[in-house]
């Protein structure tokens, strides 16, 4: 069969992403070894984790609650009872040889993931399938560093080896590299959200690998998968949508031009925005797992699942549906709230203290992202109660400042604190009242404009806007613009 | 007499002699030494002694019984050390040249606990490379020798320990067994061996070879020393997720010598092996016949599934030591090849140059079994089989306590005859296996003796049950003197 001149949209991309995250635990998976980031290399070592000749793993309960967690809060079947199996391959930062790992009898299985993706302002919502999510350890790390004369000399940090792990393996059920993005977000807040990890990914506490494959649209649907290629360590939700762009394009050019795919497992050259082949399935690792026999199974009691179960705190579908029903805002609007556990909790505490959602929300969406955004911070960051920041919303409603002042004052108090009304009162931003000089505003401005009037009354609105715009510079925008346009309107029909 | 000449009596005897102030620790400790630098350059049982840190450690024992604050009945006893555990400050060799230049940053939970007791650690016994081998012959650093006849092997692969107690350089000794390690050198050398239950002695701190089938154990002259040695190393250990939480309480005390209503089974398949040394089937049947004196009754039993018990064992044990022996890359510690430019032959010339050619058979065989496509094959299978031995003795136990035959086929053979061909070698371990692969406690001690060598029997016991082993072990003991023989001294 040829294959050539086969059309670039005649193929379904598909996509699944294996997710490795790091469990938020006191302690290594299997020794007493403290969980430390950048701390000097090898001081977070033991016979241990250093795979000395005669020590021996013993499981951390936590991570295997954390786990559960997990596996909860994405709708897997929990396993009461689950096999540590040991992964063989050689590498020097993996000290005993093997990976204490999951395999045929992991944790978790069968769960699934609701994702939302948006296309021209549509929001649409899938369902992505979780294949499994097991418990495994990670290894150290290699610092490679080119010597003198040409001889490369690597260093090894154990301190990352044996930091518990679980790998999330999703169901080759993504089809483009956006719903992969949002697969892996929507992942990653849910991550967040249940406290399992801190899933920083410039940690490499959070970290995804993609299997892509290209088949023809025809089989879309079916069981036949074209042959796929794993690229490895993408850690940012940018470079994983790049990735999977750019294999994508390149696997469409190899069919287009009447090649076949090679099963390989590629690196992403983020620089290049390419994928480059690191080793080919003929080369590929037989890791000979096998159950590993220093640990027994481990054993999750359906009393223990059951209290995981009911200390899950609100997942961010659940919220969002909630902020719908509860507060009536728009889906847009509660997706935005819930984006972060943080960022709903402010709303909700603001809510409560203001007392009307959809102001709360206007100005969370409008002002206060926009400036968490320009001062590239979160939310825990600022010097901001949700209280203060309700109350900033009531001096604009009540017309005791303009939205103008609130807006300016706003950055202030998030970075640095204080009440809003001593800054209102020390700026002196409280509106004109006087109505003698809002009036006298007016009329010099009209009397400016002398064509204003005529062109109003002809139905020409914009007009008005205009000195509107003249009356607020000459009050310095102290005045309310409902009481300067009622003003103006007026004047007019004097 | 010069110091050293007299050979060390059982613990029992130096307690005794101690409380009474006849002897030191001290002069203990010095009279262990004396022998060592004696009769060790005949029997290479010690890779390393610690001379001065024993005197020292005995001096403290000395003090500590002066003040009356004795910590156990091991105190101020020497007691060598397979060197397969980790001991602080001390290499850890496990025979292998793999490990040269590693000395242990910790100590192995067992060999604390003796510590912690006030035993008196002499030095580091002989082994065959990574305890793999029935024979002490594949240590890289030279064989260990028979006492009893310097041509034959000492058993393995505990053979150091074994001989070191043999040759009464010191009264107690660890081994580890994973297929027969204790047992089989102690039947070799006319000493007693205890293989207890796998779980009853954490391994931490154990070198691993078969995870699954590893379990430390005492030798000793007599039962009641093997006894005494247990209760100390035992216990759940919060390092080894594979240790029991069962206390080891074997009441010695209460031991009179009476057996009645024990009943012994006698596995049919033990006694119709092919390998089967006529005289070594005598040996152990007039043994039975002393207990069924004292009061004990004997009855036939089966283990349908013995015959499968060498293919299991040596799978399942080849399996989990290819993974096991996988941290010796010459990355972190040990010998790394001074050839190697890269990475990967890096890791062929440590491993290449490291390891003895038995350790590379077996690591070669266990890749093998794991390999994919062969997974269900060998290994799957291997453990349904271990599953059906598992329940063969189960099955046992529930008409009689304990089970007795040969602890090996044949008295020691002769050194070098069967290096060349494994398999043969591997068939010496058909009676040992079996309780690894079950996991239940086994106990051999002597019982005779055929062509001037030791004879073993070897007790099998329902898991957790060594009370009743030692028990009656110990109750042959009070009878026979089998085990108060001592090999001729001549000096090299």
């Amino acid at each position: 069969m040829t294959r050539s001149n086969v059309a670039a949209n005649a193929f379904e991309v598909v996509i699944g992403l294996e997710v490795h995250v790091h469990l938020k635990t006191e302690s290594k998976m299997f020794c007493s070894c403290a969980v430390c980031y950048g701390e000097s290399p090898n001081t977070r070592t033991c016979p241990t984790c250093l795979a000395l000749p005669g020590a021996l793993p013993v499981m951390n309960a936590h991570a295997v609650e954390l786990a559960v967690r997990a596996g909860l809060a994405l709708g897997c079947e929990v396993r009461e009872r689950s096999v540590m199996a040991r992964k063989n391959y050689f590498y020097p930062d993996l000290p005993k040889g093997y990976q204490i790992s999951q395999y045929d009898q992991p944790l978790n299985a069968r769960g699934f993931l609701e994702i939302s993706v948006e296309d021209e302002g549509v929001w649409t919502t899938k369902k992505v399938g979780i294949t499994r999510i097991h418990l495994e350890e990670d290894a150290g790390k290699s610092i490679h560093e080119d010597g003198v004369a040409g001889a490369d000399v690597s260093h090894m940090d154990l301190n990352r080896s044996g930091v518990p792990l679980i790998e999330i393996v999703s169901e080759p059920d993504l089809r483009s590299a956006k719903e992969a993005g949002a697969y892996l977000r929507a992942l990653h807040d849910v991550i967040c959200y249940i406290g399992v990890s801190d899933a920083d990914m410039e940690k490499g506490q959070f970290r995804c690998d993609a299997n892509v494959s290209l088949r023809l649209l025809e089989k879309a649907g079916s069981d036949e998968f074209g042959t796929r290629t794993e690229i490895k360590n993408l850690n940012s939700f940018r470079f994983v949508e790049e990735a999977i762009q750019a294999e994508v394009k390149r696997q469409k050019k190899i069919l287009e031009q009447g090649g076949a795919i090679v099963q390989a497992t590629l690196a992403f050259d983020r620089h290049a925005k390419q994928t480059r082949v690191l080793r080919i399935k003929e080369n590929a690792h037989d890791y000979r797992y096998f159950p590993d026999p220093d640990l027994l199974p481990v054993a999750v009691d359906t009393m223990q699942i059951a209290r995981i179960r009911a200390a899950l705190p609100e997942l961010p579908t659940q919220k969002r549906e909630r902020f719908q029903t509860q507060y009536g805002l728009s889906e847009y609007d509660a997706r935005l709230l819930t984006a972060s556990r943080e960022l709903a909790d402010f709303f909700e505490a603001a809510t409560k203290e203001h007392g009307k959602a959809k102001s709360v929300a206007n100005w969370i969406l409008r002002d206060l992202l926009k400036l968490l955004k320009q001062h590239e911070t979160d939310l825990v960051n600022l010097a901001l109660s949700a209280a203060t920041f309700a109350r900033l919303i009531q001096l604009v409603e009540a017309g005791k400042i303009t939205p103008k002042s609130a807006q300016e004052i706003l950055p202030e108090l998030a970075m640095r604190g204080g009440e809003p009304e001593t800054l209102v009162a020390a700026r002196g931003l409280e509106v004109v009242q006087d109505t003698g000089v809002l009036e006298s505003a007016a009329a010099e401005v009209i009397a400016a404009n002398p064509d204003a009037k005529e062109r109003y009354l002809a139905g020409e609105e914009k007009v008005l806007n205009f000195l509107m715009g003249q009356v607020m510079k000459r009050t310095q925008g102290k005045a309310s613009p409902a009481q300067v346009r009622e003003f103006l309107i007026q004047k007019f029909k004097e | 007499m010069a110091a050293g000449s007299i050979p060390l009596g059982t613990c029992a005897e130096l307690r005794r002699a101690l409380d009474t102030g006849s002897v030191s620790a001290v002069q203990i400790v010095e009279t262990a030494l004396a022998r060592a630098r004696t009769l060790d350059p005949m029997f290479h049982a010690f890779l390393g002694m610690r001379e001065e840190r024993a005197l020292e450690q005995a001096a403290a024992a000395d003090a500590r019984r002066l003040r009356k604050e004795v910590l156990s009945p091991l105190d101020g006893i020497p007691i060598a050390i397979k060197d397969n555990l980790a001991h602080a400050g001390e290499p850890t060799t496990c025979a292998s040249r793999i490990l040269s230049g590693y000395v242990s940053p910790y100590t192995a939970t067992a060999v604390a606990r003796l510590e912690a007791a006030g035993a008196v650690i002499l030095g580091r016994t002989n082994l065959d490379e990574f305890a793999m081998g029935s024979s002490t012959e594949n240590s890289a650093f030279g064989p260990t020798r028979n006492p009893w006849d310097r041509t034959r092997i000492a058993g393995g692969s505990s053979g150091g320990s074994a001989v070191a107690v043999a040759a009464g350089i010191v009264p107690v000794a660890l081994g580890s067994d994973t297929g027969g390690s204790i047992r089989q050198p102690a039947a070799c050398t006319g000493v007693v061996g205890l293989k207890p239950t796998y779980g009853r002695v954490s391994r931490y701190g154990l070198v691993a070879f078969a995870s699954s089938l590893d379990q430390i154990g005492p030798f000793g002259r007599s039962v009641a020393d093997c006894a005494t040695v247990l209760e100390v190393i035992a216990g759940h250990d919060p390092k080894d997720a594979t240790s029991l939480p069962e206390s080891t309480t074997l009441s010695c005390d209460k031991w009179n010598g009476d057996v009645t209503g024990i009943v012994i089974g006698l596995p049919k398949e033990f006694f119709c092996t092919s390998g089967l040394d006529p005289a070594v089937r005598d040996r152990v049947h007039e043994a039975v016949a002393h207990l069924e004196k004292r009061g004990a009754s004997v009855r036939e039993v089966s283990l349908p599934h013995t015959k499968y018990a060498i293919a299991t064992y040596y799978l399942i044990a080849t399996a989990e030591a290819s993974s096991n022996l996988a941290r010796f890359d010459g990355v972190r510690y040990g010998h790394r090849s001074a050839e190697a430019h890269d990475l990967d032959t890096m890791y062929q010339a440590t491993r290449s140059e490291g390891f003895g050619a038995e350790v590379k058979r077996r690591i070669m065989l266990g890749t093998y079994v794991l390999s994919a496509g062969y997974y269900d094959a060998y290994y799957r299978k291997a453990q349904q089989v271990r599953t059906l031995l598992r329940r063969d003795f189960d099955q046992a136990f529930t008409q009689c306590d304990l089970i007795a035959g040969p602890t090996m086929p044949e008295v020691a053979f002769a050194m070098g005859t069967r290096t060349a061909d494994p398999v043969t070698m591997y068939l010496s371990d058909v009676y040992t296996v079996s309780a690894n692969l079950a996991g239940i406690p086994g106990l051999s001690l002597p019982c005779g003796f055929h062509d001037g060598m030791p004879v073993g029997l070897q007790l099998l016991g329902k898991p957790l049950d060594e009370s009743t082993l030692l028990r009656v072990g110990d109750a042959y003991q009070r009878e026979t003197d089998w085990h108060l023989r001592r090999p001729p001294e001549r000096t090299a």
